[in-house]
């Protein structure tokens, strides 16, 4: 089922939470939305869901406009930031929630809670108290209890931004295969510019309100349209009114017609990555990205002064 | 040597304020045996005194119980004008005399109040008589239920109930299911509590009662009408009643803590999963 937003305005008081945004989420696809605290986007995902009404505009689930129908009446699994789990109620308990608010048979409940247990990796784990589950794990269940009732649409909000770094890598990828086997349309909220790019194939940036781009990784990448959106996925230099990415400052050994000459503040070795803090003759910094191999080919150590080139590069009105 | 002296100091302190009396009063009550005790309690009015408290508690405490509850979900959940007004409200009780809530119900609702005329032009009496002593009572206990549940509502958030509300609970069924059982403890806290005020009632209802013996005495009333008159043995054994029953609604409370204390152990330790199950059952 499509997710499709059209023309939505919604006010906290004097601040404008979101302002005119138009969204179509493809049926099946795994979207997500990127934007820094505070630019709207957990917003946005509420309206989609009912638990917050826009000021004006439309939300539509598979063609149908559910602007004015309630939560439990738009087809849609939430999983909230903190698993917003039953702490009252078991594991299965949870995951049975949706199933026993529809009244189903008793062995459909449990055969489809053991199903879901299983597609999360919690079957063990069924007669535990959300208190005894770690961070991960909680999680799980709460995305198993909304899929219970087979959601038109799935929401994620932040959903990994409570865990640690190597818990939300491993959830990624394992959502990521999810939805290879699930084909829910999936649209999550992230600040995380790489989790973002690293499980979708469509990303929407947001900043103040508003929808800043949509387009794939490469797309925002390459072709970023606004300064906002250049800045905010992936890395970059600020030279002079120019925008020019890391790998586009390259390191010569010798020096040509365009290049310019650059002292060498700081040499990164990040593995297979080397990262050159630079300082430029007229003032401004900026970071270089190199391979291993050429930053061992130019012998770079800090305090030389090199040729640089700066490649590509873009001005934003 | 410090704690010790700080031990002594606290328990020291309880025996003077609270072991010595009501250790007297067990003594002097069972002076002479069990045998006067017995006919001291059974006299008819020391058990309709001991009924009309029963029933004041009956009365009060689920009214209470279900407006805290109420008053509490409106005062965390909803967003209106008059919230912080309603939030002031509810600690009047604590914060204003019994004896003065007692003279302002007679003032509304006796002889010559606002009220009290026209409800008596329909037959109607409200002091002197239960209903007046039901309203003292309850005013009195009002604040326990809501004071207790608004930190744990506040604490639970809105996002287990908007997660039901996502997997498609209407709002009665997220209430019952979700917010009741959530802050359970609280409420069951509060109803102890308001139960414990309710039964040692003495002030407002002492107004608004006109003390008829056999008629409008609750307990507490009782024991002060047989000390001064000098039937120290029926005050003695209806103290001991009421006391009894103040210390068993303490027992309770006690029991509960410690269900409780279990309850968010077996939250840390997995291999008690089923005895905890057993205590939400």
């Amino acid at each position: 089922m499509a997710i499709e937003v059209h023309d939505v305005h919604k006010r906290f008081g004097d601040f404008a939470a979101l302002s005119d945004i138009c969204l179509r989420v493809e049926p099946g696809s795994l979207g997500a939305v990127l934007g820094p605290s505070g630019s709207g986007k957990s917003t946005l995902l509420r309206v989609i869901a009912g638990l917050e009404q826009p000021d004006s505009g439309r939300v539509l689930i598979g063609g149908r406009d559910v602007t004015r129908e309630p939560p439990q009446r738009r087809g849609v699994g939430f999983v909230f930031q903190h698993y917003a789990a039953f702490k009252h109620m078991t594991v299965r308990d949870n995951v049975a929630f949706a199933l026993r608010i529809r009244r189903r048979a008793k062995p459909e409940v449990l055969a489809r809670v053991d199903e879901l247990l299983a597609l999360v990796r919690l079957e063990g784990l069924a007669d535990r108290y959300p208190g005894q589950l770690s961070g991960g794990q909680r999680q799980r269940m709460a995305l198993a209890r909304a899929l219970a009732a087979e959601p038109q649409v799935l929401l994620l909000d932040e959903p990994f931004g409570a865990l640690d770094a190597r818990v939300r890598a491993e959830l990624r990828e394992w959502l990521r295969r999810l939805h290879d086997e699930v084909h829910v349309t999936t649209l999550f909220v992230t600040h995380d510019q790489q989790e973002a790019m690293e499980i979708s194939e469509q990303v929407v940036v947001m900043n103040e309100g508003g929808v800043e781009q949509v387009g794939t990784p490469r797309e925002l990448y390459e072709h970023p349209r606004t300064e906002f959106v250049m800045s905010f996925v992936g890395e970059v230099n600020r030279v002079g009114e120019r925008f020019v990415r890391p790998h586009e400052v390259q390191l010569l050994p010798q020096s040509d017609a365009g290049s310019r000459e650059g002292f060498i503040d700081r040499v990164l070795h990040l593995g297979f990555e080397v990262r050159v803090g630079l300082t430029l003759d007229d003032g401004d910094q900026v970071w270089s990205q190199t391979t291993r191999e050429r930053a061992d080919e130019l012998e770079l150590e800090v305090g030389q002064i090199v040729p640089v080139r700066l490649g590509g590069g873009r001005v934003f009105a | 040597m410090r704690r010790l002296g700080l031990r002594t100091v606290a328990l020291g302190y309880l025996l003077v304020l609270l072991l010595a009396p009501v250790g007297v009063i067990f003594w002097r009550t069972f002076e002479h045996g069990v045998g006067p005790v017995w006919s001291a309690i059974t006299a008819p009015d020391a058990m309709h005194a001991f009924w009309l408290s029963l029933t004041l508690v009956a009365v009060a405490v689920p009214l209470n119980t279900l407006f805290g509850i109420a008053a509490a979900i409106a005062i965390v959940r909803h967003r209106f004008p008059g919230r912080w007004l309603l939030s002031g409200l509810i600690d009047v009780p604590f914060a204003i005399s019994p004896v003065v809530i007692g003279l302002a119900l007679v003032l509304v609702y006796g002889h010559g109040g606002w009220l009290g005329d026209w409800l008596a032009g329909h037959g109607i009496r409200i002091i002197f008589s239960t209903p007046g002593m039901v309203l003292a009572t309850a005013f009195v206990s009002l604040p326990f239920v809501a004071r207790e549940t608004v930190p744990v509502l506040r604490e639970l958030g809105t996002d287990p109930e908007q997660a039901a509300a996502t997997l498609g609970a209407s709002p009665a069924q997220t209430f019952w299911r979700i917010t009741l059982p959530a802050i359970r403890w609280a409420v069951i806290y509060g109803v102890v509590l308001t139960t414990a005020r309710a039964l040692g009632e003495f002030g407002a209802v002492s107004v608004v009662s006109g003390k008829v013996a056999g008629q409008t005495e609750t307990l507490p009333l009782f024991v002060q009408d047989q000390f001064e008159n000098y039937n120290t043995a029926g005050a003695y054994a209806a103290a001991l009643v009421l006391a009894t029953l103040a210390i068993l609604t303490l027992v309770a409370m006690n029991l509960l803590a410690r269900l409780r204390r279990g309850r968010s152990a077996t939250d840390a330790t997995p291999t008690r999963a089923t005895s905890t199950r057993a205590v939400t059952a």
